[in-house]
């Protein structure tokens, strides 16, 4: 399309979106909650080796390891999604094939968080 | 998606090579971006020898002598020859910087001078800059106050004057603006360092009162958020100016509002 439009108008463009930084805000609330949370989690993981199902089902079965293991998952996912829009955004420049790109990492982030959190609850409530 | 190859017509050839200045001894080679927009062929790069010794210490001269006595069509922006106008900006040796301040002797081997990158190419090194300075306007880059001016001047104390330095130098020389990979890929929406650096300045300035209304408009996920501190713009900047720095403290200043 031939453009005639002036610079500023096109760089004015739409206008401020006057919202962008609750994004960026959570996307940094997401990483600090996740330092203490994956140093939780790769110690688990390390004591856990070795065990059998039953073993891991007592261990899931108590309240703060599945409360953690919950935590750890959706703020994992969470952070992932934050961090996949931006990436999206910066290098998939079609109107279209961007909204599709980004509603497609929602649905399987979402899904994948609460598959997870499904997981964590049937196994810990298998007595 | 991003461009990762060039379009056909803009692969850059091989192009003239000017022979060597009769009884130099020392001979520096040039190695120079050339396009007519006119001409309808593919961007070349020309080679150029220049006589150290009969030429000035910086880039700068290099490209004048070479003008004056090589190759007259050979087309750059320049003015004051001392880094203060930004005229002079271009890509020498890998990194944006003025040519006007950058010493022949720092580049090892061939130098090699290429325009700002991922602007539109005018002619030769002169890059089309309408979009930068149409993202300038838009941050509106002046004193807002709605407080009548008292009798003689605005006043700030020295420490409030003091969070002007590091900005106010700035030329707007858009060697940060161009070497941002962010702004490569999004410079229709992300304003840049180099703006978002001037937009500090004003929102930093203790006698201006449009604070809020200049944060309104930089909230956006591409006005500022495109900037993933990559800090290029920080390491290019040829006076020491630290734009990664400014962006960050937008950012804050943002949170700040909503916590």
């Amino acid at each position: 399309m031939a453009q005639l439009r002036s610079s500023l108008g096109r760089v004015r463009g739409l206008g401020s979106a006057k919202e962008g930084v609750g994004h960026w805000w959570a996307q940094r609330v997401t990483a600090i909650a996740l330092v203490p949370l994956a140093i939780w989690f790769v110690i688990a993981i390390v004591s856990l080796i070795g065990a059998d199902y039953a073993t891991f089902q007592l261990w899931l079965a108590q309240f703060g390891n599945a409360l953690l293991m919950i935590l750890t998952v959706i703020v994992l996912f969470y952070h992932a999604h934050l961090g996949m829009q931006v990436v999206i955004e910066d290098y998939v420049h079609g109107e279209g094939t961007r909204v599709a790109t980004l509603l497609a990492v929602k649905f399987v982030l979402a899904s994948l968080a609460a598959s997870c959190v499904l997981a964590v609850v049937l196994v810990a409530l298998r007595s | 998606m991003a461009e990762f190859k060039l379009p056909a017509n803009s692969r850059i050839k091989d192009g003239k090579s000017h022979p060597m200045p009769v009884g130099a001894k020392r001979v520096k080679r040039f190695r120079i971006y050339r396009w007519d927009p006119e001409s309808g062929e593919n961007p070349r790069i020309d080679t150029f020898h220049v006589d150290l010794d009969s030429c000035g210490p910086m880039v700068l001269d290099a490209l004048i002598k070479i003008k004056n006595e090589i190759d007259s069509t050979l087309t750059f922006r320049r003015s004051c020859r001392e880094g203060v106008c930004g005229s002079c900006a271009f890509n020498i040796d890998g990194t944006n910087t003025l040519a006007c301040t950058k010493p022949i002797d720092d580049i090892k081997g061939d130098v090699k001078i290429y325009p700002l990158p991922h602007l539109p190419v005018v002619k030769d090194l002169v890059p089309d800059l309408s979009v930068p300075y149409a993202q300038y306007r838009l941050i509106q880059p002046w004193l807002q106050a709605e407080t009548p001016p008292p009798a003689g001047e605005r006043l700030q104390s020295p420490e409030e004057r003091v969070k002007l330095d590091g900005l106010w130098e700035c030329i707007l020389c858009f060697c940060c603006q161009t070497s941002c990979p962010s702004y490569w890929w999004n410079g229709d929406r992300y304003l840049g360092p180099a703006v978002l650096l001037q937009a500090y300045r004003w929102i930093a300035d203790s006698r201006d009162e449009a604070t809020g209304e200049r944060l309104d408009q930089l909230n956006d996920p591409y006005r500022v958020f495109r900037c993933h501190t990559i800090m290029n713009c920080t390491n290019t900047c040829p006076k020491h100016l630290n734009p990664g720095k400014a962006i960050a403290e937008i950012k804050t200043l943002l949170a700040q509002r909503i916590l």
